[in-house]
């Protein structure tokens, strides 16, 4: 085969004018590239601010909880208890999210949202590009298949890379605090698993749109397994709590290893162990899906 | 083999286990000269197109463009030709330089050498003042040069026209077909297109293949098929009130009469030659002709000989097609 195509460019030729060409649609687009930095402040304004598990337990919220409670179980309580409960619900916290407030866990878990939420248009582009005919005028040119696809992958986890260094800067801005082990090459370690969990998502997506000619079939299918995937995870969460069939669903979801390893490099005292098989799990997941995906393409992008 | 560019033998593609598109279809296409593929709607003229250009594979059949074979050398097809599609793909979002600029990075084309291309076919289809403008902005005919210019971006030796001039208006026709036919020219470059419009192919193409339910009904060049009809049409009126059938039958080189209501409709070889004799045969016995006309067959009339189907309700429908295609442009431009 190789023989016969040597007249051929080279079989990655055209992926950064066709990745390129994914991003200048967003950041040539104003409103669509500010509503891509708004989201996530307003995501971590809502669920971050809105969901202080941490004051639960504070002195204030204890004392307001001892008001309502009847006499004789108030007087078989300690004295002091409402400072004893203020002590306690740090390591309360600590415990339970591995971080001393919530907001630092929950951020963390905004970032591994946002790359969901990314690679998800990956897949509708692809839609619009058959529909719109673009699809049929690349696949006249020797653009290799696999690269058509892949593109639009690069494209999603360069979006979401530079989302998540978005959303990290604006939760330090709103108080994220990072873990004890905490230092700048960990930042690369974010990039990294980023841009495999994106590649794994988006290559899902693209498998799943791949043959669609209309918008309404993947939308509702999208919409159907995005947010499961995100609940059944530990995301927001820790999985602990959860009932054994979901914390089963929890244990296999990528997106549970991409947010673990997220907090093992921001705000965990890291573990070096679970972090590698974080990484690895994640990394597999998206040369799999990748794989899928790349063969889909070979077999759908002709017919 | 020599000179022909496309060949193509016993191509057959079939949709859903049982729907023949393409159906056994044998051609050639020669060095240089514009081929044009015609048929109704449905015929399976962008079926053919698509395996051409290695978008389809096929189903049985073989052909080859340039040599290379479309199922086993797509990448060399693909690097070799030239494809204008029916729809408008540019990228509504690029301006017009930069969809130009990545269709050349889709043949791999060095950027300095890219961006000189394609100021010079900016240039020639009169894009140059547009060029930085977005395409959303643009009109069809705007549009459709732009199509053109990305269809030309890596020198094809072969371009594929698939309706080149659909949904344009008259005038901005008129300016496509100057581009194709500059570009045979100038280049010596081989077209295939496909069309509806019998008057294009007329004006354009060097040979004519009609296409109707996936097969072939006729090859060859415009002038050669309107022959085939058997000449030129007739039409006659006679003052007196007799059936003169049998004596214009008589004058060399009549081949059919009809006699509608008094009216004759006479097919005939040379007709502009033949018309004076028919007179000189009715006025010798004494009949006197009121009226004559002389129509040369046009392509409509050899569609219609070879597809039994008028011309114009295809193009409704083909006119309906465009005016959707624009609709969800919109629909996507918001």
């Amino acid at each position: 085969m190789s023989k016969l195509n040597e007249h051929c460019p080279s079989r990655l030729h055209g992926i950064w004018a066709l990745t390129n060409r994914e991003l200048k649609k967003w950041y040539k687009a104003p409103v669509i590239f500010l509503l891509s930095i708004i989201q996530p402040i307003i995501w971590m304004g809502l669920f971050g601010r809105a969901m202080n598990i941490g004051a639960i337990f504070s002195g204030s919220n204890t004392q307001d909880v001892i008001a309502q409670l009847p006499p004789e179980i108030v007087r078989t309580l300690p004295p002091n208890f409402s400072a004893i409960m203020q002590n306690f619900s740090a390591f309360v916290m600590k415990g339970t999210f591995g971080a001393s407030d919530y907001f630092s866990y929950m951020s963390v878990g905004i970032i591994a949202f946002m790359a969901l939420f990314t690679t998800m248009f990956s897949g509708m582009s692809i839609v619009w590009d058959r529909r719109l005919g673009f699809l049929n005028k690349v696949l006249s040119t020797p653009v290799s298949r696999a690269v058509i696809v892949f593109s639009k992958v690069l494209s999603a986890a360069l979006r979401s890379m530079f989302q998540a260094g978005l959303v990290l800067v604006i939760a330090l801005a709103f108080g994220l605090q990072f873990g004890p082990s905490f230092n700048l090459i960990n930042i690369l370690g974010v990039f990294a698993i980023i841009f495999l969990i994106c590649v794994g998502l988006s290559s899902l997506f693209i498998a799943i749109t791949i043959r669609s000619t209309r918008m309404e079939t993947p939308m509702a299918v999208v919409n159907l397994i995005n947010l499961p995937l995100m609940f059944a995870s530990n995301a927001f969460f820790p999985t602990k709590f959860m009932p054994d069939w979901l914390q089963t669903v929890a244990k296999f979801n990528p997106l549970t290893y991409t947010t673990d390893a997220l907090r093992q490099l921001l705000i965990f005292n890291t573990d070096y162990a679970q972090l590698a098989w974080d990484f690895t799990y994640v990394g597999i997941f998206a040369v799999i899906v990748a794989t899928i995906g790349i063969i889909l393409s070979w077999r759908f992008l002709s017919k | 083999m020599s000179d022909d560019v496309i060949n193509v033998e016993g191509l057959t593609k079939v949709f859903n286990k049982h729907l023949a598109a393409v159906d056994h279809v044998n051609f050639s296409v020669k060095q240089g000269e514009i081929f044009g593929f015609l048929g109704p709607n449905g015929a399976g003229k962008t079926t053919t197109i698509n395996m051409l250009i290695t978008v389809l594979k096929p189903t049985e059949g073989k052909a080859s463009v340039l040599g290379f074979d479309i199922a086993r050398q797509d990448c060399n097809v693909r690097n070799v030709i030239g494809v204008v599609p029916q729809e408008y793909t540019a990228d509504e979002d690029l301006t017009g330089l930069e969809n130009v600029l990545l269709c050349a990075d889709m043949y791999g084309i060095p950027r300095d050498a890219a961006k000189e291309r394609a100021m010079d076919l900016l240039k020639l289809v009169e894009l140059t003042d547009f060029k930085d403008k977005r395409v959303q902005t643009y009109s069809g005919g705007m549009r459709r040069r732009l199509e053109l210019a990305c269809g030309l971006i890596n020198r094809p030796k072969v371009l594929f026209l698939d309706e080149p001039t659909l949904g344009l208006d008259v005038q901005t026709r008129a300016a496509t077909w100057d581009y194709i036919r500059k570009l045979k020219k100038e280049y010596g470059m081989t077209l295939f297109m496909t069309t509806h419009y019998l008057e294009e192919a007329d004006a354009l193409c060097d040979r004519v293949a009609i296409i109707d339910h996936g097969k072939i009904v006729v090859v060859g060049t415009p002038e050669e098929l309107k022959h085939s009809l058997g000449g030129d049409v007739i039409t006659l009126s006679i003052k007196e009130n007799a059936d003169v059938s049998e004596l214009i039958r008589t004058v060399e080189h009549v081949k059919d009469i009809k006699n509608e209501d008094g009216s004759y409709r006479i097919k005939a070889e040379y007709g502009e030659v033949t018309a004076p004799f028919i007179i000189e045969a009715l006025r010798r016995k004494g009949y006197t002709v009121t009226k004559l006309s002389l129509t040369e067959p046009t392509l409509n009339e050899v569609y219609l000989e070879y597809t039994g189907k008028s011309m114009r309700d295809a193009e409704e429908s083909r006119e309906a097609f465009a005016a959707q295609r624009i609709t969800m442009r919109r629909a996507r431009g918001g």
